[in-house]
């Protein structure tokens, strides 16, 4: 049986999670003093997700560099892969919020979006 | 001379917030004086999310969280000056500022803002010893560089200091490709939030270090290799207990310091805990008409409350230009104590009979307490006493005080804040 050990970051407790798996199938959670942490442990040892944020090339604009975000999460295997799609876009100002930087980011149907004007 | 109602020095979330509340209470004639080319301060290269969940109810990042600010100065009109330092602010509140095209100048100020914000502790106040090579930055400096300017600092990094910056930056230059190897901090806890050393250390894989301190930088030039050793009780590194890392890159978040040298030289009282000014339930600091909010007053570890208590400095700040310096009859003052484990409050002072119905005092406790109680005393009478799971000092704590129960005890002299066992 495996176990698997984790922080939980649902307050300033940082309990030590244990999670006991048998392949896939979650046997127990222990360690945590409340609901959160027992809500926490599933997500991250079943679907752990993350929103990822970086900076973009700008050409011709104010600044040399333009924050993005994922809009939602993406699975937290994918960020590295997410990292070098983002890499290498470069756009053309303006920007404004919100605007889609990069579509469908690694087919995670999850979009890349900007976070700061740059004119 | 020049002259407006109200002068808002730095244009940072606290600034723009108190901008914003000093506007909605009615008074037309403010500015704000920024030194950066932009407004936004530091939210502009905080460029991770987790900013505004108290605000916005919604998650944004550093500079989406300014803009909704920002965009309210815009639709107020409220002017700002970018480019601009102020060099003084006198006693009787005349603001000497300078930029380019106006060169140095002087605007008379009805009220002043102090919102300049904080500044990172530097190497030379840390007494590391070794030599002082290029490669080493503070965390901010570096998050400038990869986050703004598009430049990354190195490729193999070590972090001494587990705030928040820290932490965000070790994640951060992960990402783009940078070998962090081990992040060490001197106390035996992280100054940082929990969510923070899960998803930029524990995630990534980095080493966290406590009760460890940076005890030699080797290198001439650049950064070579910086060495790291356990520190005992004293904070003394431990001998023996030596690591080296090679790397070329030393960063540094090891605390931050309200930026108070306006504050100093205008002479208003300073709080030795926080480096901060002492300030009132108005957000007034000893000076009348001189007010200060967000991490000038005292450092935060979330905006959304320095946006809050921005808000009130603006509302209190046109209130005071509105009705004069004798608004509301101050009577009897009040002293907040921050003992047994209650590092300070914010405010510092009550005048109860101008406070409102409800007053938020914020204050920071100097170690980590489990299964403990934050008590309020009214002179020696226990009025408030609430069990926490878990305080620390990366966490601000605050109690709300009833005017009501303040009002009911004539000649009060002290409301105390301390943490205790039982």
């Amino acid at each position: 049986m495996e176990k698997r050990n984790l922080t939980c970051i649902g307050c300033p407790m940082g309990c030590q999670i244990t999670v006991e798996m048998d392949g896939e199938k979650i046997v127990s959670v222990t360690g945590n003093t409340c609901p959160i942490g027992d809500k926490y442990a599933r997500q991250e040892v079943t679907k752990p997700e993350r929103t990822v944020t970086s900076t973009v090339v700008v050409r011709g604009g104010s600044g040399p560099r333009v924050s993005v975000k994922t809009k939602g999460n993406i699975p937290k295997s994918m960020i590295f892969q997410c990292m070098e799609e983002i890499d290498r876009v470069r756009v053309e100002a303006p920007v404004r919020i919100g605007d889609v930087i990069v579509k469908n980011v690694c087919g995670t149907g999850v979009d890349v979006v900007a976070t700061r004007n740059i004119d | 001379m020049t002259s407006y109602d109200i002068v808002i020095v730095g244009g940072g979330p606290a600034g723009l917030a108190a901008a914003v509340a000093a506007r909605d209470a009615g008074v037309e004639s403010i500015l704000i004086i920024e030194r950066d080319k932009e407004l936004g301060g530091i939210l502009n290269q905080c460029i991770h999310n987790g900013f505004g969940l108290h605000t916005f109810k919604e998650e944004l990042t550093g500079p989406e969280y300014a803009y909704r600010f920002e965009e309210q100065v815009l639709q107020r009109k409220i002017e700002y000056k970018l480019d601009t330092m102020v060099m003084d602010i006198s006693h009787d509140k005349v603001v000497t500022a300078m930029n380019r095209t106006d060169g140095m100048f002087q605007i008379r100020a009805g009220a002043v803002i102090l919102a300049m914000g904080c500044r990172e502790r530097p190497r030379g106040a840390l007494n590391i010893p070794g030599y002082r090579p290029a490669g080493i930055y503070s965390a901010g400096t570096a998050q400038r560089l990869v986050n703004i300017e598009g430049y990354m600092p190195g490729k193999e990094v070590v972090i001494l200091g587990s705030g928040d910056i820290g932490l965000i930056m070790a994640r951060r230059m992960t990402l783009e490709g940078a070998k962090v190897k081990v992040v060490a901090e001197l106390m035996p806890f992280s100054g940082g939030l929990k969510r923070n050393i899960v998803q930029c250390l524990d995630d990534y894989g980095i080493p966290l270090k406590l009760s460890h301190t940076v005890v030699d930088i080797e290198g001439k030039e650049r950064v070579k290799a910086v060495t790291i050793a356990e520190v005992g009780p004293d904070m003394k590194p431990i001998a023996g207990t030596e690591v080296r890392y090679t790397c070329d890159t030393l960063l540094l978040s090891t605390g931050l310091i309200p930026e108070n040298e306006l504050s100093r030289g205008c002479g208003v009282e300073m709080n030795p805990v926080t480096s901060g000014p002492f300030v009132n339930e108005r957000l007034e600091t000893s000076i009348p008409g001189v007010f200060a909010c967000g991490n000038v007053l005292h450092v935060h570890d979330l905006v959304d409350f320095v946006s809050e208590e921005a808000a009130r400095a603006g509302a209190n700040a046109a209130r005071y230009v509105q009705e004069g310096e004798g608004a509301g009859e101050a009577g009897e003052e009040v002293r907040l104590v921050a003992t047994d484990g209650a590092r300070y409050t914010v405010p510092s002072t009550i005048h109860v009979n101008r406070m409102d119905d409800l007053l938020t005092v914020r204050f920071r406790v100097g170690a980590v307490f489990k299964d403990s109680y934050v008590s309020v005393y009214l002179d020696d009478e226990r009025v408030q006493h609430m069990k926490k799971r878990i305080m620390a000092p990366g966490e601000m704590e605050q109690v709300i005080l009833q005017k009501k129960q303040l009002a009911a005890r004539p000649g009060l002299k002290t409301v105390t804040i301390k943490i205790e066992a039982q």
